[in-house]
């Protein structure tokens, strides 16, 4: 069976500043990977360099056996962002305007047909949110936006859910309730990508983990990752980093 | 998922041969069904209502132009608005105006080629397409390339001018509008420019949508980000052109923008809010026309203080609806009771039961 994704060898700078050296992993499909590092240590962009948003300098990326930038079904891929984007907060749209947005890629230039509606309701259903379907997205709390994204997501029926600190800002009952939902969605098989700094939280739920800062420094099972002691390396010696640069201010 | 690719190469022949009948079918109806039409629409409308407002030709032409922009500019704008991209419509006026000039000194010169506007229309697609490669060179509408845009497009058409060759009045009625300077070619031409405009956001509706609203999840589900972006800004260049007759090219973009603000107030939903947008620019358009009469004002500068005072009336209304509602109920009330004390105090009576109805139900 092709990956989900697979990485090898991947760089990528912003203009001289290395941001990623020499990573390989692959994600198969049904995984749920989590993936940890501190701040600035390019986790974002090689979500994105997954996704096919962003082109590596050297290395190759591939989505289900193609080319990361090539691949075309845009409708088997869903992503929920670090949250506050400047239009949810302006913008007058809807709940449910915002979730028929998860069907636009696959009606193309024809109008939703009934079946489209049809799975626009189902996946507010599934989140929970029927109730607020005719909401101004920017009149609700962050946990139900990150809602509202989710049920986007299953609405376009993807097979992959990439997901940027999706719970920053959101209260502590409600990140519960959405590990939750996510876990559900994993076990129905969706494969899930989750960018998280909080790594209590990741680790119950992840069945992989990647440890990030600007090379990988592990990638393996959780079970296996806990014991490794890759987290206290990492932070530790970020943390290291920056004491030296404040002494070498000194 | 394999099943969707058969469904939009389906889709693509379908387009590829529906748009181009269309289009004929668009260019049969301006040529020949439209020009009856319109005759039939106003020669009724004159005869049952029979006031001068109605029965000017020139004010038939004025208004049919201004209708068909009180629909175009706000649906144009609601996409505009929403990106931050408010003042693209003034930039590209003011290059349509450099157009303008270019058209009008060669048209001097070689009188089969008099045609300002198409100058104008090509001038402002050039610009718009040169805003859009910049946009993507430098990541983003940034307000200086608009700055340049703007002050350039203008500064050329200053210049082409004052070279002398056209009469003042000819270059004051683009600069600020003039709705007794509407020939009905152009009416034809506007009607043209709203069917293409209807046609492409009805079609394209959902993407542009989608790009305004979450631009990196669109890029994500594979939509063209760069095609409809330029197809955006090219629309919008082709609404400005028709609006600068109107509203001249200083306040063209207040056309694009203040309708959909004032609509953006009262709605939590984008669709209705851009429905809505249309109707606040048919009033702006409407009031200011029969205002600019009553009080004898220049018509395009009435338009766009119509648009605002809606604009002002709509914050009003978010801020409090009671309040809100006065302000438009009261004067009529009053009128009425100066007509007929009778029937004004009625309505008074019917007013504020319904309003303490409305509010035990709170």
């Amino acid at each position: 069976m092709t990956p989900a994704i697979s990485v090898e060898n991947v760089s990528f700078a912003y203009d001289d500043q290395p941001v990623l050296k020499d990573i390989s992993l692959t994600v198969d499909e049904g995984d749920f990977l989590g993936l940890i590092g501190p701040n600035g240590s390019g986790k974002t962009t090689l979500l994105k360099l997954m996704l096919g948003l962003k082109q590596p300098d050297s290395g190759r990326i591939e989505l289900y056996g193609t080319r990361a930038d090539k691949f075309k079904q845009g409708t088997r891929l869903a992503y929920v962002s670090q949250q506050s984007s400047e239009a949810d907060a302006m913008m007058p749209v809807t709940v449910r305007e915002v979730v028929r947005m998860g069907r636009y890629a696959h009606a193309g230039l024809m109008p939703l047909s009934s079946e489209d509606s049809r799975l626009v309701d189902d996946a507010l259903e599934t989140v929970g949110i029927s109730d607020l379907a005719d909401r101004k997205i920017s009149r609700l709390s962050g946990g139900q936006k990150q809602r509202v994204y989710i049920a986007r997501a299953l609405a376009s029926e993807a097979d992959l859910l990439a997901l940027d600190e999706p719970t920053v800002g959101v209260d502590a009952d409600s990140v519960e309730a959405f590990y939750d939902l996510l876990a559900e969605l994993n076990d129905d098989g969706i494969t899930i990508i989750l960018i998280e700094h909080d790594i209590g939280v990741v680790t119950q739920h992840a069945n992989m983990m990647a440890c990030l800062d600007c090379e990988l420094y592990e990638h393996c099972e959780t079970s296996a990752f806990l014991e490794s002691g890759a987290v206290e390396r990492v932070f530790s010696s970020a943390h290291g980093l920056q004491a030296g640069q404040l002494v070498g201010g000194d | 998922m394999a099943v969707e690719t058969p469904s939009l190469g389906r889709q693509r022949a379908l387009l590829g041969v529906g748009v181009p009948l269309t289009l004929v079918g668009f260019t049969a109806f301006i040529l020949w069904v439209f020009p009856p039409l319109y005759g039939l629409f106003w020669d009724s409308t004159c005869s049952t209502v029979d006031t001068w407002i109605v029965c000017s030709n020139f004010l038939q032409r004025g208004f049919t132009a201004g209708a068909l922009i009180g629909v175009t500019a706000p649906v144009v704008g609601a996409y505009l608005v929403n990106r931050q991209m408010a003042l693209i419509g003034e930039a590209l006026a003011h290059t349509a105006f450099g157009g303008v000039a270019i058209g009008l000194f060669i048209g001097a010169a070689v009188p089969t080629l008099d045609y300002p506007l198409v100058f104008a229309l090509v001038a402002a697609a050039i610009a718009a397409l040169g805003m859009q490669y910049i946009a993507v060179k430098t990541d983003g509408y940034a307000d200086v390339p608009i700055a340049i845009m703007l002050t350039g497009g203008f500064a050329l058409g200053i210049s082409i001018i004052s070279y002398g060759v056209v009469f003042s009045a000819t270059v004051e009625s683009y600069l600020f509008g003039d709705i007794l300077f509407v020939p009905f070619e152009n009416v034809q031409l506007m009607v043209a420019l709203t069917l293409l405009v209807g046609l492409t956001v009805g079609l394209t509706h959902k993407q542009l949508l989608f790009i305004t609203f979450d631009r990196e999840a669109a890029r994500l589900a594979r939509i063209n980000v760069w095609l409809y972006d330029t197809l955006l800004i090219v629309l919008t260049a082709l609404v400005v052109v028709a609006a600068m007759q109107i509203l001249g090219a200083i306040l063209v973009a207040g056309m694009l923008v203040i309708p959909v603000a004032a609509a953006m107030q009262l709605t939590a939903s984008f669709n209705r809010g851009m429905g809505l947008s249309v109707v606040v620019g048919q009033i702006a358009i409407f009031g200011g026309i029969f205002l600019s009469y009553i009080w004898n004002i220049a018509t395009g500068a009435m338009i766009i203080l119509v648009a605002i005072a809606v604009y002002l009336w709509a914050l009003l209304f978010v801020w409090n609806a009671t309040v809100g509602t006065l302000v438009i109920v009261m004067p009529v009330v009053v009128w009425v009771y100066l007509l007929s004390p009778l029937i004004g105090g009625f309505v008074m009576l019917g007013l504020i039961a319904i309003y303490t109805l409305a509010s035990t139900r709170q």
